[in-house]
């Protein structure tokens, strides 16, 4: 098993990345560079026991000046406490965690974000574009208004991919879901290889169309967690064919569809 | 003020006949097989590892979600998830016993055969020091009132287990009871070596949006710092009714905390929730207690248990 840290990192930015996401810089060294895209950490920012549990986050990047990055969405009671951490104060952090994306060297990567399910795509395409050429990693972005789409879709452009964008009030790209844009990829544009996270009626769909046309698909998926080690067994999720349940925090966070009852 | 140094300061105790290195042990069902946590605790440093719940057959636990966070604590339905006493011996049991962990195993069953089937099957191993028995759960032959709320019931289960194994035997007292005394009476008299209390106390969460049970199961286990006052209170009640060593449980996540329930009459504690929040919880308190010891200028921790001053 690889190394798990626990550490107290330091913000080193906060950057408003739209009205209710925030990106997090966490000065931690070891984890960083422990990371490999797909895995997540588990944070907590109270001294006191209110929230009490960890809330776990995909890495949503790593630096090399030491410092990995997580998108925080506004939810609840601990995102709330996340997103209000200034730069210069300190978070409790747990990680790497789970068992991550498993990355090709070649054929043409698909990859299908929806709102903040972009967040582990982002490093999976930092790590996957030093192995494949731009051109062959796709990128397919759905979130609720053009302007959420724009701001999440800037990091992957920066990183020179072609990105997609659908939104639900059709202010920018497609007006309609992410998995339409898949299901409208032509023939020359067929991936060899799909990843998708997102809400899991978005995951369901695009489980639903790539294995219709036989494409391979990894998806990155929720549970609430308790401990993030495979300890407490909260993690649970239904396991393909009726057998039991996998532990999303051990197991995954990402699958290979077809392992899940979707 | 003078301080002791660290290794004149003696942490042992003695319960249900074993010598534990230290009074902190990890509770059940919140430290896995003790490989879980490894990166974080060497499971030998521990007084002992209380190993997740094993029943004789595999059970696959209950659906999503299992878990949710109330104020200070939270709720649990886990199902009792586990590969079974097989699984247990040949994939869990010998990492522990490597490390040289002092290793307890938690068993459940739903009848009075299975715990006895179970602690047969345990006595047969090596490497386990002592069996604790978990008397919260549902008995089949008595439509599903469980085991730990009825004194008959609770010993004749500890009966059961004393009579199948020569381990020494730990009974885990539920406190969903209205006397928590008369329970730590009936297993104490039935031949249990020790007990410990309390297990999760049993509550509900509602969605008021969805208007949906947050739990799957609707219902489940309350744990946390939120419990520990009710645990505290039961703690002192068991202690006093019984001779039979007291291992205190519920909200534990400080030396502090783990020194308020020796004053109360445990002898041990074990340490659940906080491990989540802190994967070093319990090496923390076994530190903190150290340091409460020297500061406050004792020689031992046995000298805490039951200084309570009324
Ligand atoms: C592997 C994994 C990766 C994640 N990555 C990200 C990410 O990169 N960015 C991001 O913003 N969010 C991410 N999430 C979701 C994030 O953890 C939750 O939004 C967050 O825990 C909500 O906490 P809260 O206190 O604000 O909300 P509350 O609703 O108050 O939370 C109450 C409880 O429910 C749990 N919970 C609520 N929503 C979710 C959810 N969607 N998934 C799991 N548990 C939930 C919380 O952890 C907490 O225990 C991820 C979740 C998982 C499991
Ligand atoms: C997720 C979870 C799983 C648990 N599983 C078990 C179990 O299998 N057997 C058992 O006797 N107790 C189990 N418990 C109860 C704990 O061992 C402990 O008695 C209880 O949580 C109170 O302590 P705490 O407040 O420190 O967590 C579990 C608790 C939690 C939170
Ligand atoms: S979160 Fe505890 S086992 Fe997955």
């Amino acid at each position: 098993m690889m190394a798990r840290y626990q550490l107290s990192a330091t913000v080193t930015a906060r950057p408003q990345v739209t009205g209710d996401i925030v990106r997090l810089a966490l000065l931690a060294p070891a984890v960083s560079q422990a990371a490999t895209p797909g895995q997540f950490v588990m944070v907590r920012s109270a001294v006191a026991l209110d929230p009490l549990l960890r809330r776990p986050f995909s890495v949503c990047r790593v630096n090399g000046d030491g410092t990995l990055e997580i998108l925080v969405k506004v939810i609840g009671q601990g995102t709330r406490g996340l997103a209000a951490l200034k730069v210069g104060d300190q978070v409790d952090l747990l990680g790497p965690l789970g068992h991550g994306f498993v990355m090709p060297d070649q054929g043409r990567a698909c990859l299908v974000g929806g709102g903040i399910g972009a967040a582990p795509l982002l490093f999976l395409a930092q790590k996957l574009g030093e192995r494949l050429p731009a051109s062959d990693i796709q990128v397919l972005l759905g979130a609720r208004t053009g302007a959420e789409a724009m701001a999440l879709a800037l990091p992957f452009r920066d990183l020179g991919l072609p990105v997609q964008l659908a939104t639900d009030d059709g202010t920018a790209g497609h007006h309609g879901l992410v998995g339409e844009l898949l299901a409208a990829l032509t023939s020359g544009a067929f991936p060899t290889q799909v990843y998708a996270c997102g809400p899991h009626p978005m995951l369901a769909a695009v489980a639903r169309i790539s294995t219709d046309r036989g494409w391979p698909c990894q998806v990155s998926t929720e549970a609430i967690m308790a401990c993030g080690l495979g300890a407490c067994l909260g993690c649970a999720v239904p396991r393909n064919g009726g057998r039991g349940y996998l532990h999303v925090c051990k197991q995954g966070p990402v699958f290979e569809a077809g392992e899940l009852q979707w | 003020m003078v301080s002791m140094v660290s290794h004149d300061l003696d942490l042992r105790v003695s319960l249900a006949g074993l010598t534990l290195k230290n009074p902190v042990m990890a509770a059940s069902g919140t430290f896995g097989y003790g490989k879980e946590f490894a990166d974080f605790v060497p499971p030998e440093a521990l007084g002992a590892v209380v190993v997740k719940g094993i029943s004789l057959a595999a059970r696959p636990g209950n659906p999503p979600p299992r878990i949710v966070e109330t104020a200070c604590g939270m709720l649990n339905a886990i199902g009792l998830e586990n590969e079974g006493v097989d699984g247990f011996l040949s994939r869990k049991l010998p990492f522990l016993r490597e490390r040289g962990a002092t290793v307890v195993v938690n068993i459940l069953g739903d009848c009075v055969e299975d715990y006895a089937a179970l602690a047969a099957r345990l006595a047969a191993a090596a490497g386990i020091a002592a069996l604790e028995v978990n008397i919260s759960c549902p008995n089949v032959r008595h439509g599903g009132v469980a085991f730990g709320t009825d004194p008959t019931m609770a010993a004749e289960v500890t009966r059961a287990v004393k009579a199948a194994s020569s381990l020494p035997v730990i009974v885990k007292l539920s406190p969903n009871v209205t006397d928590i005394a008369a329970m730590a009476r009936a297993v104490e008299a039935a031949g249990a070596d020790a007990i410990s209390l309390i297990n999760t106390l049993l509550g509900m969460a509602i969605d008021a949006n969805t208007r949906q049970p947050r739990l799957a199961n609707v219902v489940g286990g309350l744990s946390g710092p939120a419990i520990k006052p009710v645990a505290l209170r039961m703690v002192w009640q068991a202690a006093r009714a019984v001779a039979i060593p007291v291992i205190g449980i519920g909200g534990i996540a400080t030396a502090a905390d783990a020194v308020e329930f020796l004053l109360a009459g445990a002898t041990a504690v074990q340490v659940g929730t906080a491990n989540f929040v802190n994967p070093s919880a319990t090496l923390d308190i076994i530190t903190g207690l150290s340091a409460y010891l020297a500061t406050h200028q004792i020689a031992t921790v046995r000298e805490l248990i039951g200084a309570l001053q009324l």
